[in-house]
């Protein structure tokens, strides 16, 4: 029998005395697909061959089709115990054969993790969550150490250093907080005034905007952009510096990376993030009053009264405070999913893709504690 | 266990004893037991994957023995309490595979951040003293370039200026030609010798390029991959020539003979 491939033939023909003889002619290229192995197969199980012999003095053309149809063949051949003779092959084909074969497979190679059913997964998965958890909690008590340090004097970080992160983040991202939370503002005053136009009573879109963005919104919202923002580049940052060695060039100095590294990036975004949240509140209560100018009829002057008789002292200061919070645990994700990353420049993606997961739940979290305790305390 | 300096002769510069290397249950080499006498340009040597910048981590202290200890002298580095072990390390210089500069860091920063923490010289002092660690390894003029903005041998230099920054008795090498082209390469083994020689440094280098471990060993570990453990201990012409391991002699002639 034979089969016809565009340009090439495979031929299968038996000789009296039992020999299979596999001839391939043509030209055969990967592009046309390889020489069908299950022809072969077939052949095989109709009646045992006590030899095959491979010809291929008619081929025109051949690549790595041929070689792998070859290489198949042969341990299909071998498996079953049939010599097989080459003689008949072009004499490259013959070597790369011998090459491909000259190191046998290695059976340990093939490890065991790629078994994939459920429960072997499921049992990786919780041995692996129970690792990640116990590095948390060690990232998470050498900090109250180096914390502890810091307030003793003792912690050594480069103030350059923290001058330079307080910039980064803090004065470089005015122009996305102010984007984000005026929009913000914006918004909240349209939702509101669709509400309050029913009653007549527009002029309290300015006590809705600015409680709700003093209150929680401006933190919550500036907390994203910043996990965003400065949660991954923190994970980056450290991640590639442990991919370089660079994390293990100062610990064999004996200068701790808690100290170096991650102390000034935390101390950075808790003093920084206030900030940047009280100016959140006054952008979100501008994009209010925008609406109220432009849309409602109410004028500048009158909004903004309302909107300093609505918010009192307390709802800044506890914004405020969450601001400073969030700031921390933004931080806080950020380095330790840089220094959990692992050695390899895929894992440093990895890393940043985790801290801004666990800095946007973990303010979230922070966000309604802080909501059910002040509803609490009656602040 | 064995005191490496109980017999009265001149305590070693380091000394693994029993030491058995694993991640989790995987064993990567066992029962490593060899001395690095002050002086001496200590090569370990195996071929791929058997482990060489594993156990250098081990010598260092970036991983932690499964079993068996590392002696700095006579006194135990791996059994040292954390403030021990940092002063320990302080006599220590270590040259990474990719150089490891601070990346935030200009090159004078880079050998300056250890002196400045660990010694008492004032900033117009460490910024001299850097610039000589610096001459000294051919960078003169280039203190204020960013690592990023050097080439890679240019950055390997940089690093040893580094890690010679505190004159450390010890310095260590993780693959120093990796990455260099031959010119360079030799280079930096002739600088190993010099500094050697001047500052009468122990010196440890992992690699396998077989110029330099004939160019500059004076003494070696053969790490096997297969058996997992040592295989050969000495000079490296010798055990090219004289080892009874075959494997040995094969990897030393790169597979002739």
């Amino acid at each position: 029998m034979s089969v016809q491939s565009p340009t090439g033939e495979l031929a299968l023909t038996r000789l009296p005395g039992g020999t299979l003889v596999v001839r391939l002619a043509g030209a055969w290229r990967l592009d046309h697909g390889l020489p069908p192995l299950h022809e072969l197969r077939r052949e095989l199980r109709e009646a045992t061959p006590a030899r095959i012999a491979f010809e291929g003095e008619g081929l025109t053309h051949w690549d790595s089709a041929v070689v792998a149809f070859l290489a198949g063949a042969s341990s299909i051949a071998r498996e079953s115990g049939i010599p097989i003779d080459r003689s008949g092959l072009p004499e490259g084909l013959r070597r790369l054969l011998d090459l491909a074969e000259a190191v046998p497979e290695k059976d340990d190679a093939k490890d065991g993790s790629n078994i994939d059913d459920f429960v072997h997964r499921l049992g990786e998965k919780a041995i692996e969550t129970h690792r990640l958890f116990r590095s948390d909690l060690q990232f998470l008590g050498h900090l109250a150490l180096t914390v502890g340090r810091a307030f003793r004097g003792r912690a050594r970080f480069r103030g350059s250093d923290l001058a330079y992160l307080i910039q980064q983040n803090g004065f470089e991202a005015l122009p996305i907080v102010t984007l984000v939370t005026f929009l913000l503002g914006l918004i909240l005053a349209f939702v509101g005034a669709i509400q309050l136009q029913t009653f007549g009573a527009t002029i309290f879109v300015a006590d809705l905007v600015g409680v709700a963005m003093v209150r929680d919104m401006g933190a919550l919202i500036t907390g994203i952009i910043m996990a965003g923002r400065s949660g991954a580049a923190f994970a980056a940052q450290l991640g590639s510096m442990k991919v370089t060695q660079e994390i293990d060039a100062l610990e064999t100095m004996s200068i701790s990376s808690m100290d170096f590294l991650v102390l000034p990036r935390i101390a950075a975004l808790f003093l920084m993030m206030p900030l940047l949240t009280l100016y959140g509140d006054a952008m979100g209560i501008l994009g209010g009053a925008f609406v109220g100018v432009s849309m409602l009829d109410l004028s500048l002057v009158e909004y903004l009264f309302q909107t300093a008789d609505a918010v009192s002292m307390s709802h800044v200061v506890g914004g405020v405070f969450k601001g400073a919070v969030y700031g921390a645990l933004i931080a806080i994700a950020g380095c330790l999913r840089g220094v959990q990353c692992g050695r390899s420049s895929s894992a440093v993606g990895e890393a940043a893709t985790a801290a801004v997961v666990t800095g946007i739940v973990a303010i979230i979290v922070a966000c309604g504690v802080f909501a059910f305790a002040f509803y609490v305390l009656g602040i | 266990m064995a005191d490496p300096g109980a017999n009265g002769a001149t305590p070693p510069a380091i000394a693994v004893r029993d030491l058995t290397m694993a991640y989790g249950d995987f064993v990567l080499q066992r029962d490593l037991h060899f001395t690095i006498d002050v002086g001496d340009i200590f090569v370990i040597m195996g071929g791929s994957g058997c482990g060489k910048s594993t156990l250098l981590r081990h010598l260092i202290g970036l991983n932690e023995p499964a079993r068996g200890e590392v002696f700095y002298g006579t006194e135990s580095f791996t059994h040292a309490p954390p403030g021990r072990r940092a002063e320990m390390l302080r006599r220590v210089g270590v040259l990474y595979q990719s150089g490891a500069l601070w990346s935030s860091m200009t090159l004078a920063e880079n050998v300056a951040l250890p002196l400045g923490e660990f010694t008492t010289l004032s900033e117009a002092e460490i910024r001299e003293v850097a610039a000589l660690k610096l001459a000294l390894v051919g960078l003169a003029g280039f203190e204020d370039y960013y690592p990023a903005d050097i080439s890679g041998g240019m950055q390997k230099r940089a690093g040893l200026a580094r890690a010679m920054a505190l004159d450390p008795e010890i310095l260590f090498f993780d693959e120093p030609s990796a990455g260099l082209d031959p010119l360079s390469a030799r280079h930096l083994d002739e600088l190993i010798v010099e500094l050697r020689d001047s500052l009468g440094s122990t010196i440890v280098v992992v690699t396998h390029e077989l110029e330099s471990i004939f160019a500059i060993g004076t003494n070696s570990v053969f790490l096997d991959a297969e058996s997992r453990t040592m295989i050969a201990t000495g000079v490296p012409t010798e055990l090219r020539d004289h080892s009874e391991q075959e494997q040995v002699r094969r990897f030393l002639k790169r597979g002739e003979g």
